[in-house]
């Protein structure tokens, strides 16, 4: 389980990145490395400014969808930063944040929430995802 | 009969997969090897996931057992 587990997250939803969150989490329990490179509107997200506000949900969550979130954040579900925080704590987990979604957004490091490592561009990240798995959420 | 000398306690109830593994995986760090330590949730999907936890980093669970909703491991640290 040596390989890291690499994931570019580029989607914003909250429940797309409680998803992320959770495989970090579950992958960081077993002692595997993960490294996630954030993009788009999932860099947008780690603000610090705004990565405790509510991002919304996929269109294909729904109303039905909406409910169900809410219903399990009601019954005490760790939101995806605290997740992401727990497993930072385990060690491991590697964020970076894409460099040209930094231009593209216009922020600077001071601007991201103190879970984000750094600045990277992607031959950095492919270098260090290694032979490991890549996932896209 | 011995009875097993428990050196911490992780409280996972109420919380969602994968905190319990999550939780369990940061307390186990701040035992000795050989040590004990108990889990009690009530993920379903804890008793996979402790089994394959257990399997992947070697921790061995010697105990486990279900009362109603809350499902409990003990587990030695290696």
């Amino acid at each position: 389980m040596d390989e890291p587990l690499n994931v570019v997250v580029f989607s914003g939803t909250d429940d797309k990145l409680q998803a992320v969150a959770v495989l970090t989490a579950g992958a960081a329990a077993l002692g595997r490395p993960v490294n996630l490179f954030l993009q788009y509107w999932a860099l947008d997200a780690f603000r610090s400014d705004r990565i405790d506000r509510d991002h919304g949900l996929a269109p294909e969550a729904g109303a039905a969808g909406r409910v169900a979130v809410d219903a399990l954040r009601a019954a005490g579900q760790s939101s995806w930063a605290e997740t992401l925080r727990q497993a930072k704590e385990l060690g491991g987990v590697d964020i970076e944040a894409c460099s040209l979604s930094m231009d593209l957004l216009h922020l600077e490091p001071s601007d991201l929430d103190p879970l984000v490592d750094g600045v990277e561009g992607v031959t950095a990240f492919y270098l260090n995802a290694g032979q490991g798995q890549l996932l896209f959420i | 009969m011995t009875v097993l000398e428990i050196r911490q306690r992780v409280d996972a109830r109420g919380l969602s997969c994968p905190m319990p593994i999550v939780k369990t995986a940061q307390a186990i760090k701040t035992l000795a090897a050989g040590e004990l330590i108990e889990v009690e949730a009530t993920d379903p999907g804890s008793v996979k996931d402790f089994a394959a936890w257990s399997r992947s980093t070697g921790n061995d669970i010697v105990e486990q057992s279900v009362d109603g909703a809350v499902f409990r491991y003990v587990i030695r640290r290696k």
